[in-house]
């Protein structure tokens, strides 16, 4: 009896939902497979489809969303040994699932929390609420793969942002499997987004775009890289999460402010009277 | 209003004949805000009217007020002298003009009528059950036929307000322009009672109500009951002769009455006339207070103006 | 007719110095180069006073003053006599508000009955707001023990050059920040009488340092490496410029820049205080308001109503000497201000908009602009896109409520809207959709120092006021 053939997997972008290879039709090989080489219009297309989902997703209820985050963690806790089994380690998995499940509860508190209404001087109904940005891009960190990119992902859409993001050029394949996850856990097509391939290529074209509202540095480790997507970002004055230092402890409390970031505080004003 | 203007002038005489039709104009008339129209009087509230612009406005004032007694213990004797201070304000002035008219109750209208007969000024007087108007139509008409009939060429109505707030606005409708036509030649004032009408949209409806009947003034309060004028009300009222004369092309007068004691107020007043409707209105044809005590606060301010002295009460009648 | 006799109010409570040096470490120094300019009053282009110019080594000077007075004596100060000192300031500027109103309205132009009425009663209810925080900050919602960044670079515009101090510098000190602020160079006075008040107070000196200058100075001063935060109120170009030379650093920014504000009236308005609403939105301050309602959005089937009530109101405007208590719009600011309206007026008119003013006599001196209306504008035109920062007001017409959205936020700004309908769930669903910081319905350019203030989009990013203006002064 010969050993059984296995069969390999094609690891391609998430777009839209969709899993399309590079446009550019080029792949590179990372962690023993063949990786799509995302380039600058693979960039643009995760953009325009980002936006697409925006209306739907940042109109969705906020307790609707929390229930699909939730539910992104249920189904990557049932892959949990298929991360483990791209060498992830297995308290990296457990933390990464923890988080969704941590991010998913903020769905409906964080209005509350950073909102509320506001005592004026005078006869005015007065409130402030935040709301997503928008289209937010991101660098993933390289390390911790898995939970690295959870933490920027998770973020960024709970408060109804969709995201574009770039995974680790070293460590794909937790990304690429991720989106797998995300595909098959009722999150509409377009709210996450990733692209795979060399930042240089893609992030540029990201942090310059007239239609990306914020940008996440977390994972771009080269500082003079970092200050030039920052100052790329300044054109139409995107809000910018700067990089995280090397030795950021990605177990700990996330705290709100990568969510805060991301919002946009609305205050309406109106008058009370009979 | 955007009910008026796309509305032919001959729409608007129809809408008395129907219940419905008033009621869906006056539901149709842009809101008031509270908020917004409270902080615009005050804001023309904060002009600053000095020197020769203050003299004008005093004599302006004196001209519009409408001296008023209206207590039970009027007697005649009371009214004379009521009545010849309107007609010389300020003895040690021949300068100061007379007022715009003198208020008295229907039965006090005759002891008026002989002193101010040929004056000039006006002699009106408060028919219709004032102040509640609680009476039964017949014997209200028959108030304001005997006023006029005395002497009185501008009659004070009171309207239904039970019935405008229960929405029954034909017959607040009906009741006016049934007094209209007791009074025959006389000017009628309208009183609103706007301190019972709770909202400044109802102030808006019943000052179209009232001037859609036929009314030649509208005036805010009696000075019966504990709010009286305003400047929020008088300038919902003021925003509502404006567009009833640009639907309808009849002007209509304002007056507020009761609480205006100061030149200060009176000044206020003139102000929002001036900015709101324009000068138009800043005549006692148009523009009147009812009032008492502040005809006294005007003479002495404008003593103060000709003499650079602050003036004293004890230098003024007192009626 | 009624003609209001002139009433101005009176200079003498002014006490106006011919020279002004900058303030650094609590005392008045002059500038390293002897570089100075002059303020003038854009009434009259009467000569205030000659200020100094700040050059880079005074701009080095303020912020080691500001680093010192941080490590030394206001970081490690508790927050309840940080407090405390802010309180003294807010009743100092209490009791001297009508010198500061006038010497406001002298510099900047506008009425006096808004730097009265508006803005100093503003300012001095914002260091009230901030002075409470002062000892609060772990319960501000940011962590049990947020902490203040150092040094804050603050560059702040003219148009309301005493309330947007306040509003940086209040914040900035409450969370225990030292502040080097250089305020616009055509209305550097209230903020060096600030100063004054400063030492009144016995606020520990380099707590608060003013430079005074242009664009080079400011440049100068949020370039500088010794600065933790940057925060600044003016043009969106600035703005861009601002956070491009800050990217790559540890220094904290927020910006609250320009916008080009959607005022939406539907046909069921209270349209008395709709067209208040939109005279205040646009007029208010000469129109010098980055929150301005400078669009209106008008539902068509309302419009002739709306602007027939908008003309005769705007008839009533008093334009002219800003000291008149009776003055409702008072000059333009500057001459390059009033260049740049009157270029973007012509372009109005050139594009085919039609222009109307009400009959309104211009003093022969100073720099004046009559309240301007342009009817028949789309969303292509320049005035409908550009941020005219003047009493010109672009009219638009929309037919549904969707159409009313779309237009409102076809724009790269998203600083404020306003909205008036009596339709209660109407005003939420668009509170919902308009993508802007501050959503009036109802209302227009109401400001409070508990109320967040700042944009979306291109507007800037970060709020003033409220809770959410320490946020931008703490490591959080």
């Amino acid at each position: 009896m010969s050993e059984r053939v296995a069969v390999r997997k094609t690891y391609k972008l998430f777009i839209g939902g969709k899993f399309p290879r590079s446009e550019s039709g080029r792949s590179y090989l990372v962690q023993s497979a063949n990786v799509s080489l995302a380039s600058r219009k693979d960039a643009r297309d995760a953009v325009v489809a980002a936006r697409a989902a925006v209306k739907g997703w940042a109109g969705a209820t906020a307790y609707n969303r929390g229930q699909i985050l939730y539910r992104v963690a249920e189904m990557l806790e049932g892959r949990r040994e298929q991360f483990v089994a791209l060498g992830l380690p297995a308290d990296e998995v457990d933390a990464a699932i923890d988080r969704w499940v941590w991010y998913a509860g903020w769905s409906d508190k964080l209005s509350q929390v950073y909102g509320g209404a506001n005592p004026v001087a005078g006869p005015y109904f007065n409130l402030s609420a935040p709301e997503p940005t928008g289209v937010v891009a991101a660098v993933a960190p390289e390390e911790p793969a898995l939970l690295g990119l959870v933490s920027v992902i998770a973020p960024a859409i709970v408060s109804g942002n969709t995201v574009v993001v770039a995974a680790s050029p070293v460590a794909p394949l937790a990304a690429v499997t991720l989106a797998e996850v995300l595909a098959t856990s009722d999150l509409p097509g377009g709210v996450v987004n990733i692209l795979t391939g060399r930042l240089a290529e893609t992030v540029p074209t990201l942090a310059a775009h007239m239609d990306v509202n914020a940008i996440d540095l977390t994972g771009v480790a080269d500082a003079e890289l970092a200050a030039d997507l920052e100052i790329r970002a300044a054109e139409n004055l995107k809000r910018v999460l700067r990089p995280a230092p090397a030795d950021h402890d990605w177990h700990a409390d996330p705290g709100i402010t990568r969510m805060t970031t991301l919002l946009e505080t609305k205050t309406v004003w109106h008058p009370k009277g009979v | 209003m955007t009910a008026t203007t796309t509305s032919a002038r001959s729409d608007l005489t129809e809408l008395g004949r129907s219940e419905t039709a008033l009621r869906t104009f006056l539901h149709g008339l842009p809101g008031v805000d509270q908020v917004g129209a409270e902080q615009r009087a005050a804001q023309l509230g904060t002009r600053s009217i000095k020197t020769t612009a203050k003299a004008e406005a005093i004599d302006l004032a004196i001209r519009m007020v409408d001296l008023t007694t209206l207590e039970g213990a009027d007697t005649p004797g009371k009214v004379r002298a009521l009545a010849a201070k309107a007609l010389r304000p300020d003895p040690a002035d021949p300068s100061c003009p007379h007022v715009g008219a003198v208020c008295v109750y229907p039965s006090m209208v005759p002891h008026v009528a002989e002193v101010l007969r040929g004056s000039g000024v006006h002699l009106a007087s408060v028919a219709t059950a004032f102040p509640s108007g609680q009476a039964p139509l017949e014997i209200k008409l028959a108030d304001v036929r005997a006023a006029v009939e005395a002497g009185a060429d501008e009659i004070d109505m009171v309207i239904n307000r039970g019935a405008f707030l229960a929405g029954r606005y034909s017959e607040v409708y009906d009741e006016i322009v049934a007094t209209k036509e007791a009074c025959g030649n006389a000017h009628l004032k309208v009183i609103l009672e706007t301190g019972e009408l709770a909202t400044y949209d109802n102030v808006r409806r019943a000052s179209w109500l009232a001037m859609l009947a036929g009314g030649d003034f509208i005036k805010t309060s009696t000075g019966k009951v504990p709010v009286a004028a305003t400047l929020p009300v008088t300038l919902v009222m003021l925003e509502a002769v404006r567009d009833f004369r640009a639907a309808t092309g009849r002007q209509v007068g304002v007056k507020p009455a009761g609480g205006i004691k100061t030149t200060k107020d009176a000044i206020k007043y003139l102000v929002m006339v001036n900015e709101t409707v324009g000068a138009d209105w800043l005549s006692p044809d148009w523009f009147r207070f009812g009032a008492s005590s502040l005809l006294n606060d005007l003479l002495m301010q404008r003593t103060k103006l000709t003499t650079g002295v602050y003036a004293g009460p004890d230098y003024f009648t007192l009626d | 007719m009624f003609e209001y006799a002139p009433a101005p109010e009176s200079r003498s409570v002014v006490d106006l110095k011919p020279s002004y040096g900058l303030f650094v470490d609590g005392a008045f120094v002059d500038p390293a180069s002897g570089g100075s300019f002059k303020s003038v009053n854009p009434a009259s282009e009467e000569v205030l006073a000659e200020i100094a110019e700040a050059g880079e080594e005074d701009v080095d000077r303020a912020v080691r003053a500001a680093r010192t007075a941080y490590e030394k004596v206001w970081g490690p100060m508790p927050g309840r006599d940080r407090a405390k000192y802010l309180f003294r300031i807010a009743r100092i500027i209490q009791e001297r508000s009508r010198e500061l109103a006038v010497l406001e309205s002298l510099d900047n132009g506008k009425p006096i009955k808004e730097s009265r009425d508006v803005d100093l009663p503003l300012v001095a209810a914002h260091f009230f707001y901030y002075a409470g925080w002062a000892d609060k900050l772990p319960h501000a919602g940011f962590g049990p023990d947020p902490k203040p960044l150092g040094v804050a670079a603050q560059v702040i515009p003219w148009n309301f050059p005493l309330l947007m101090l306040a509003w940086k510098i209040a914040p900035a000190l409450a969370a225990g920040n030292t502040v080097v602020l250089k305020p616009a160079e055509t209305t550097p006075l209230t903020a060096l009488l600030f100063a004054e008040i400063c030492q009144q107070a016995d606020l520990p000196a380099g707590v608060v340092n003013i430079v005074t200058g242009a664009g080079d100075t400011g440049r100068a001063l949020v370039e500088h490496p010794g600065v933790d935060k940057v925060a600044f109120t003016g043009s969106t170009e600035v703005g861009r410029a601002i956070a491009r030379s800050v990217a790559g650093t540890r220094k904290k920014l927020t910006l609250e820049l320009g916008g080009k504000a959607a005022n939406i009236v539907f046909d069921d308005a209270p349209i008395d205080q709709a067209v208040e609403g939109i005279v205040n939105g646009i007029f208010f301050n000469q129109g010098h308001v980055c929150c301005a309602g400078s669009r209106l959005l008008v539902q068509e089937s309302v419009a002739d109503r709306v602007l027939e009530s908008l003309k005769r109101r705007m008839a009533q405007l008093r334009v002219g000497d800003p000291l008149d208590k009776n003055t409702d719009v008072g000059a333009i600011n500057s001459a390059a201000q009033l260049a740049r309206i009157r270029e973007l007026s012509d372009a109005g008119s050139a594009e085919g908009a039609e222009r109307w003013s009400p009959p309104c006599e211009l003093p022969e001196r100073g720099f004046w602009f009559a309240p301007t209306i342009f009817t028949g504008v789309t969303q292509a035109h320049r005035i409908a896109r550009e941020e005219i920062f003047g009493p010109v007001l672009s009219v638009l017409t929309f037919r549904t409520p969707a159409e009313a959205v779309e237009k409102a936020n076809n724009t790269p700004y998203g600083l404020s809207a306003g909205i008036w309908t009596d339709k209660g769930s109407r005003i939420l669903w668009l509170a919902d959709r308009l993508r802007a910081g501050v959503v009036w319905a109802n209302t227009f350019n109401k400001f409070d120092p508990t109320s967040p203030f700042g944009g979306y989009k291109e507007s800037g990013y970060g709020r003033e006021g409220g809770r959410h203006g320490l946020e931008g002064y703490l490591n959080v």
